[in-house]
């Protein structure tokens, strides 16, 4: 299949938008090549993952580009930084390696985008619309985005996402076209999987990771859900499912926008294959989220992806009039957005009074910010629990957001078994 | 096993000699590749513990995070990737590392895909020479 490219693209291949954007574009015409697209589109906004400092080489790739004057042509939003900008001094974090992560901030910055540092940018103000042509960055925040809002955007690789804003293109391939968003594997929900579980917040999150491990990179279909989940829930597990597995998109029956119909979510034909989801896979997978052992307490996470205000609000009744244990730590993780938002209504001053913590801007899992003291931790996000034994070295207990607060106010790990049982 | 000769799709053209490291499970390098020493760090996954850094690794695809193509650049400037990477499909997080570390230091990583029946022939410890035509000349251990 030959490439065929608009005069603007030759412009820009030959510098005559500068040389960032030459650069920009010869690397998507390269990624264009190697899967075998035959043109480009135009996306008419970004979301940059490359954010997240890792080491010299992206660090190296962001000023190289920043250096030769990049700018983004489409709104473009910011991932997580490797740091709290404002508040990173309060944490663990080594001064060389902050000084680099904020370098690399700096460079994106100064291309134009939108500073919000958030992996959850599709609950900003604006987000993108059904059938958008977008380019995003950040596992979770595309399949959120393809799949609940509607949008089209392939799986973007950090530093593909920032070629894409800097050259406006994408390789008009994958999910920006409808013929490659048929679902393919078909899941179907077990009648023994009670209404009540699936009401529970802790829920999504093992059903995402169990469909992710049983997916890969294809698209699931989820059919036979008791439930309208809430946009937090399908965050949780848009969150687990491109964790444990590739999901970029997903179609749930009756709830997500390309999928009104089990026939619309397929596209008129059959599924490859058909799945059931009983409750011993979905206690398979809840299992499978905790690691080591789980006789002790340091900290809990919540907020990955980055905590809403609607999961403030929740948070906050379950705070009120208690405190967190003196051994344990309480930890929320959000955006500079959310979190302002959340202080207007009072909430944080809940969260203060608890005893608990609050970072924006990052990730516990890009950022050193942990002492190594801190080795015992629960969360109620899959992805987090997924991560953390690899990423971290460290123990991790997956419970519901009640599971997470009683065992912060008690320091020993519990958790209401009750929906999970037989 | 005898000697094998593969074909697969060249995604990124390169050479490479070394010996082979194969799962069958995808695996993402952000969370599950250390790119400071090249150690599988994914705790659920099957290569667990084991160093890909120097041998030619061979797994289906990328899961998971989008972070893996970071990753893998850093490892190869870094010194600690894998010498090659072998796949069931074109893989893009991994092509794009390579186009990207041939942009910024002229050294891409060679890329293959195979078909699912000649990825299934390969096993750990196998030497494999890849040429610059994409062919694999597999000597079994």
């Amino acid at each position: 299949m030959v490439l065929t490219l608009s005069d603007k693209d030759r412009s820009m291949l030959n510098g005559e938008h500068g040389p960032a954007a030459r650069m920009a574009l010869s690397i998507v015409v390269r990624m264009a090549e190697v899967v075998g697209a035959n043109e480009l589109l135009d996306i008419t906004a970004a979301h940059i993952d490359s954010t997240v400092y890792i080491g010299d080489a992206g660090l190296e790739f962001a000023e190289r580009m920043a250096g030769m004057g990049a700018r983004v042509c489409v709104p473009t939003t910011l991932n997580v930084s490797g740091l709290d900008e404002y508040h990173w001094q309060e944490w663990a974090v080594p001064r060389q390696w902050a000084a680099q992560a904020h370098r690399q901030m700096l460079a994106y910055q100064s291309m134009g985008t939108t500073p919000t540092w958030t992996c959850a940018p599709y609950q900003l103000e604006v987000r993108p619309s059904f059938g958008q042509q977008i380019a995003w960055g950040e596992s979770n925040a595309i399949a959120f985005a393809n799949s609940v809002l509607g949008a089209r955007t392939e799986r973007y690789p950090d530093l593909f996402d920032i070629c894409c804003a800097i050259s406006g293109r994408a390789p008009a391939t994958g999910l920006h076209l409808t013929q490659n968003r048929r679902g393919q594997l078909l899941f179907r929900m077990d009648r023994g999987i009670s209404q009540e579980l699936q009401q529970a917040d802790d829920f999504f999150p093992v059903l995402g990771n169990l469909i992710g491990k049983q997916t890969l990179d294809k698209i699931p279909v989820i059919a036979g859900l008791r439930v309208t989940p809430t946009e937090d829930q399908l965050k949780a597990f848009c969150a687990a499912a491109a964790s444990s597995g590739g999901v970029a998109l997903f179609h749930m029956v009756g709830i997500t926008p390309e999928a009104m119909t089990l026939d619309d979510a397929f596209q008129g034909s059959p599924p490859d294959r058909s799945i059931s989801i009983d409750m011993a896979s979905l206690r398979l997978s809840r299992q499978q989220l905790t690691h080591g052992p789980q006789d002790k307490l340091d900290l809990v996470v919540l907020g990955s992806p980055h905590f809403s205000l609607a999961e403030f609000k929740h948070l906050a009744p379950l705070l009120t009039g208690r405190h967190v244990h003196p051994d344990v730590k309480f930890l929320v993780t959000s955006s500079r957005f959310m979190s302002g938002l959340a202080r207007q209504e009072g909430l944080l001053q809940v969260l203060e009074n608890f005893g608990g913590e609050l970072t924006v801007d990052t990730c516990i899992l890009t950022s050193p910010m942990l002492p190594a003291q801190i080795k015992n931790l629960m969360t109620n996000s899959a992805k987090f629990a997924y991560y953390v034994p690899g990423m971290l070295g460290k123990n991790i207990t997956f419970g519901s957001l009640q599971d997470c607060v009683n065992s912060a106010c008690t320091g020993k790990i519990i958790r209401d078994e009750t929906l999970w049982e037989d | 096993m005898g000697r094998l000769v593969l074909t697969g799709k060249t995604v990124i053209k390169g050479v490479a000699s070394a010996r082979l490291l194969v799962s069958h499970e995808p695996l993402s390098f952000w969370g599950g590749y250390d790119w400071q020493t090249g150690e599988i760090t994914d705790r659920q996954h099957d290569l667990s513990g084991q160093f890909a850094n120097g041998k030619i690794l061979a797994i289906p695809f990328t899961r998971g995070s989008s972070t893996t193509t970071a990753m893998l650049l850093e490892a190869i400037r870094n010194g600690t990737a894998p010498a090659a990477i072998l796949t069931t499909g074109t893989d893009f997080f991994f092509a794009l590392a390579s186009v990207v570390a041939d942009e910024l230091y002229a050294s891409p990583l060679p890329l293959i895909s195979l078909s699912e029946e000649e990825f299934g022939k390969l096993r750990s410890g196998d030497h494999v020479e890849i040429t610059a035509l994409g062919e694999l000349f597999v000597n079994g251990s």
